[in-house]
């Protein structure tokens, strides 16, 4: 067995490494499978994963059948929980926001990432420089995100306080009309986000081939239809990354709603993650919290296998298709 | 801030010049289109950045989209009072922790994924991809409850293991991905050289994944930086507090120091924007690759 020592890593990865017969003392079995790792390779990850994300999520179920407020042990009460859980309205209308969230986040986020990936795609100098500009708001950590944008839309003093009165509202406060808070969280992680799929689209956007926009300049295409049957077509692969990426992602805006709106006004931006907080961790129900964090894989999984469907993830066709 | 204009102003459909592809052409409506986008991510960035050389009583009367009439480096000074050395140092040290981790197990198991030809690695990659789909808000308290049992409560170690797990899905998809496009030819070289597994995988696998690999760092060194909600559930006292917790309980605090607060935010974005300064190619490529190919 070899011990892994990262600082041993090759200086120039050479084609075909220098032949060295010297047996290393052990028998190698001959045939097909000389030189292969054993499934054992992948088991400190699957281990590791597994303690810190799917023993949990057996836990989850097993508590979502059981009261428990954190102190001596959970005590099982069947499908209480659940009975709640249907019933409830808090959850009913958690849901339904935290999927109008992910919906209206996708509808914002992937045009005008896809585009202005495309355009920074183009190699000139002045792109090249608003690219590094635009890359800025990734840096942010989303706790960081959320308080720049609280601060700037503070009605008291402030960037919007001094707008304000020029647009003739004075004393305008977003962060307190339940539409307008929301509208917030789509504008507030889109303004972070964008850019990281802006990049994988920009990526995607320098790997088309450039025989083809070749072509089809010879066949007198203007910019618009290379767009349309050239870019989009070839991005096919890039917008399905993109897309789950971006829709699991917004399922758990958790950081953004917590700093910027407490899941306020009311509980017009109150989305799962943001219920399962409160439930949990400031009520002290876990196992009702449970209860709702498990309904939040489940609403995860089925998004992220319904974008697969939709997209043709799993039978991840070539860009390269007739070429 | 200076921006160069996006384009002559031509019209869009004038003949096309021989010389520079259909993709190269300068496109004045895009331009105009990036324009905006650089208002909207540019004015927030410059009121942050003015606000914190502002007195707190000019930023109430003036606000931060003008330019400072007296400019003070005293919001910066104030901050180092806070702890956000401690919280940056922390951080950092989260950090590293996750990208090592990271980096070594999911190497180790790309390699088996790609490589082995047991059925059972088939099974474990269907794990990682269905992990993709396991958001860490859901699992958050069973996992506080691990790390009480563990003992790890309130300690940096509390905040790295499940930040590191929570990482592996995505970075073992991404290298399986560049490691696949290593040709067979060279395996099939280096196990006629007689390589076992373990030499294969450190002068062959190692080295030809590296754009992959230094992609995962990235992708491990952003998720440690940012994360927010493991810190929240699992760390409690200020000396185990990492920066995103430290700016959350700053805004506590600085409810009528704005400029203060957001000095706070500029400073714990240094790092990171250092970082940026010197390797951003590699942290671009890094993140692009995050999309596959």
């Amino acid at each position: 067995m070899s011990v892994l020592s990262p600082s041993r890593d090759g200086r120039r990865p050479t084609a075909v490494p220098s032949a060295r017969t010297a047996p290393s003392g052990r028998a190698r079995r001959a045939g097909p499978r000389v030189g292969r790792p054993g499934a054992w390779w992948a088991l400190p990850a699957l281990a590791f994963f597994a303690a810190f994300a799917i023993l949990p999520m057996g836990l989850v179920v097993y508590l979502s059948f059981t009261e428990w407020g954190g102190l001596g042990d959970p005590r099982f009460i069947g499908t209480d929980n659940w009975t709640r859980l249907v019933g409830d309205p808090a959850m009913h209308r958690a849901v339904v926001l935290t999927l109008v969230l992910s919906v209206s986040s996708w509808a914002v986020q992937t045009p005008i990432a896809l585009l202005l990936g495309v355009w920074a795609a183009g190699r000139q100098r002045n792109r090249a420089i608003l690219s590094a500009v635009f890359f800025v708001p990734l840096l942010l950590s989303s706790a960081a995100v959320a308080i720049i944008w609280r601060a700037l839309l503070d009605p008291n003093f402030g960037p919007l306080a001094q707008i304000g009165p020029l647009i003739g509202m004075p004393g305008l406060d977003l962060l307190s009309d339940g539409a307008a808070a929301f509208g917030v969280i789509v504008f507030v992680t889109a303004w972070q986000f964008i850019p990281l799929h802006m990049l994988l689209y920009q990526g995607g956007a320098r790997q088309i081939p450039a025989s083809l926009y070749q072509a089809a300049e010879i066949d007198g295409a203007g910019r618009l239809r290379a767009f349309w049957h050239i870019t989009l077509p070839q991005l096919r692969n890039t917008i399905t990354t993109s897309s789950v990426l971006m829709v699991v992602g917004s399922l758990t805006y958790f950081d953004t709603v917590l700093i910027l709106t407490g899941g306020g006004p009311g509980t017009d931006t109150t989305i799962v993650p943001y219920l399962m907080y409160r439930v949990g961790f400031e009520s002290y129900q876990y196992g009702y919290a449970s209860a709702i964090a498990f309904t939040l894989v489940v609403v995860a999984t089925a998004v992220s296998l319904v974008m697969v469907r939709l997209t043709g993830f799993g039978a991840m066709r070539s860009t390269r298709e007739g070429m | 801030m200076t921006t160069t204009s996006a384009a002559p102003a031509a019209p869009a459909r004038t003949a096309p010049r021989r010389r520079r592809s259909l993709r190269d052409r300068p496109n004045p409506l895009a331009g105009l289109g990036a324009l905006a986008w650089l208002l909207v991510v540019g004015v927030p960035l410059y009121a942050l950045l003015v606000a914190t050389f502002q007195q707190t009583e000019e930023y109430r009367t003036a606000g931060p989209l003008t330019v400072p009439a007296d400019p003070t480096l005293d919001n910066y000074v104030g901050a180092f009072g806070s702890g956000l050395i401690t919280f940056v140092w922390n951080t950092m040290l989260v950090t590293a922790g996750v990208v090592a981790i990271v980096v070594v197990l999911s190497v180790m198991a790309g390699y088996a994924i790609v490589r082995s030809r047991t059925w059972l690695t088939n099974g474990f990659f269907r794990v990682f991809l269905l992990g993709l789909a396991i958001p860490s808000q859901a699992v958050i308290i069973p996992v506080y409850l691990i790390i009480v049992q563990l003992d790890f409560y309130d300690s940096l170690l509390a905040v790295v293991l499940p930040t590191a797990a929570f990482a592996l899905p995505v970075c073992v998809l991404i290298l399986t991905g560049s490691m696949r496009d290593i040709s067979d030819e060279l395996y099939e070289a280096m196990a006629l050289d007689g390589a076992g597994a373990g030499r294969t995988f450190l002068r062959l696998v190692v080295p030809l994944s590296r754009s992959g690999i230094s992609t995962i760092a990235v992708y491990a060194a952003l998720q440690a930086w940012n994360g927010f909600l493991f810190p929240l559930i699992l760390t409690q006292s200020a000396g185990t507090r990492v920066i995103t917790l430290g700016l959350y309980e700053f805004q506590g605090q600085y409810r009528v120091d704005i400029p203060g607060l957001l000095t706070a935010v500029v400073l714990a974005t240094v790092p990171l924007f250092l970082v940026y300064l010197v390797a951003r190619r590699s942290l671009i490529s890094g993140l692009m690759g995050v999309g596959g190919k």
